[in-house]
């Protein structure tokens, strides 16, 4: 059997033993990544509603600033948030560094911009007839807004998902944020760099797998929800 | 229009709550910097919690090459560094930024390469010697190219064979050591290897060992302090106690052991209270 197959047996091994450490650190990934994507929805769908339906000066700038912000390099985001949170740095007092919080932050930086984005095309792609009909109804402006995100909230489970899976499989800035330590700041993103470089192979296969199944079954459960409201 | 908003918050809350709970007061708690090769080989991981047991500190393990593990404790991102660069340490030191270097152990470098060593090295005493004839024959070399102690040491061969080591054969890497013997592997190439990590890879490498033993193939590790000046809040008292701790008997004793029930003999050789003219 070829070494993939070892690492599929090693990785259902892993999780149907129990083994205390595996489960940890996946505990820790969904832990961190959720958190971040949660935190991510409340920064990016008020500031991606409220860029969608104004219009200012410079908009087109500021769009493409959050454009551009969805492709974020992750090891770029993690390198300024060390230089951040460097004990000598401007939030060294916060002593964040090497802790899950950092790697929140980190995570977080690199989701916002995603879904801030997908919101943005979200509501946008709401008629504007429907908008006027809202406030030609008599609704407030918060009133409105919030009739057209419950409008547009499918389309932006689509940023859950991406917000999610763009930080769950990152791995500069995680790496540089947490530290990798055993036991504190170890995900399967970090814990795959450092079995491939012991040259446990299988195992860092293992943990690959646990990844890609945590990611499926998070994306099927929001593609269930989002297929059927719209049937 | 707040309940998803409200069910947003209150999951939010909750795991930060959770992931903040990891989360300890820093006082208690010694950064060590040190190299990939400590936390690679799995000494670090028997180390540390019999360290955390005895002193009741909590110790964070930022493992990374040599030169970033000096350059971070030289700005005060770090209580203590292990490394492996007596030349890079010895100026650290000098600079004022590292302070009481003790040497905790050793363990040796060797060349390996491909069976039908193209530069004809099997064999030579000296390992100066070995890289002239590689790069007379330009035969590939992969070079980790990272500033980490064994490209330190590498370095420091080359300079000493005079050659400037330059063009399509050199490869360099620029990732840790299980990686670049991945690479070295694949292409045939020749290295310089710590015998430590040679040994976990064994399985995966089919390069034999060529030049060994020679004096200037020593792997020589080394503990320092963090100058308090370096920056705010280095654990000064923790990173003594680190480095205390890593020259006691007992520890020494631990890592004589480490590895002879996996590689059939010692990765390490515990050298507390020696110099470097010792060795």
């Amino acid at each position: 059997m070829g070494l993939f197959g070892q690492g599929v047996l090693e990785a259902l091994r892993l999780l149907v033993t129990g083994d205390p450490e595996v489960w940890q650190i996946t505990w820790l990934s969904i832990q961190v990544s959720a958190t971040a994507t949660l935190l991510s929805l409340l920064v990016g769908i008020p500031v991606g509603a409220l860029l969608a339906l104004s219009r200012f000066p410079g908009r087109a700038f500021v769009v493409s600033l959050v454009n551009t912000g969805m492709g974020l390099p992750p090891v770029v985001v993690g390198l300024f948030v060390t230089i951040l949170l460097w004990r000598n740095g401007a939030l060294g007092f916060l002593e964040l560094l090497y802790t899950p919080t950092a790697m929140v932050t980190g995570q977080l930086v690199i989701a916002a911009p995603i879904v801030t984005g997908l919101t943005l095309a979200a509501v946008q792609q709401v008629p504007e007839a429907f908008r006027l009909q809202l406030l030609g109804l008599g609704a407030s402006r918060p009133q409105m807004i919030w009739v057209l995100l419950k409008e547009a909230r499918l389309p932006m489970l689509a940023a859950v998902m991406a917000g999610f899976g763009g930080v769950i499989s990152e791995v500069g800035a995680s790496m540089m944020l947490g530290g990798n330590i055993k036991g504190s700041t170890r995900v399967l993103t970090t814990a795959t760099v450092l079995e491939t470089g012991k040259g446990n192979f299988d195992v860092a296969i293992a943990l690959s797998v646990i990844l890609l199944l945590i990611t499926f079954l998070v994306n099927w459960a929001l593609s269930v929800i989002q297929q059927r409201r719209r049937g | 229009m707040s309940r998803f908003l409200g069910i947003v918050w209150l999951l939010a809350g909750a795991l930060l709550l959770g992931a903040g709970s990891h989360a300890e007061a820093q006082s208690n708690v010694v950064l060590l910097s040190t190299t990939t090769s400590t936390q690679d080989s799995g000494l670090l991981d028997v180390l540390v919690p019999m360290f955390e047991k005895q002193s009741g500190l909590s110790v964070k393990t930022i493992s990374v090459g040599t030169g970033q593990a000096l350059a971070l404790a030289a700005r005060g991102e770090a209580d203590v560094t292990l490394a492996h660069a007596p030349g890079l340490e010895k100026k650290y030191v000098e600079d004022g930024k590292m302070s009481n270097r003790r040497l905790v152990m050793y363990n040796d470098f060797v060349l390996i390469g491909p069976t039908d060593d193209p530069a004809q090295i099997k064999g030579l005493p000296k390992a100066v010697d070995a890289l002239k004839r590689i790069a007379e024959s330009q035969s590939r070399f992969v070079s980790r190219g990272d500033r980490s102690g064994t490209h330190v040491l590498e370095q420091g061969l080359w300079k000493q064979a005079g050659l400037e080591p330059r063009g399509a054969w050199y490869i360099e890497s620029g990732q840790g050591m299980g990686q670049t013997l991945g690479i070295a592997n694949d292409r045939r190439a020749y290295t310089l290897t710590d015998r430590g990590t040679y040994l976990a890879f064994q399985k995966r490498v089919d390069l034999p060992i060529l030049v060994e033993k020679d004096r200037l193939l020593l792997n020589i590790y080394s503990v320092m302090e963090v100058n308090p000046a370096n920056g705010p809040r280095v654990n000064v008292a923790g990173g003594k106690a680190f480095a205390e701790f890593m020259l006691a008997p007992e520890t020494q004793a631990v890592i004589k052991a480490f590895g002879v029930d996996k590689y059939g003999q010692p990765l390490f050789v515990p050298v507390a209270g020696k110099k470097d003219e010792d060795l």
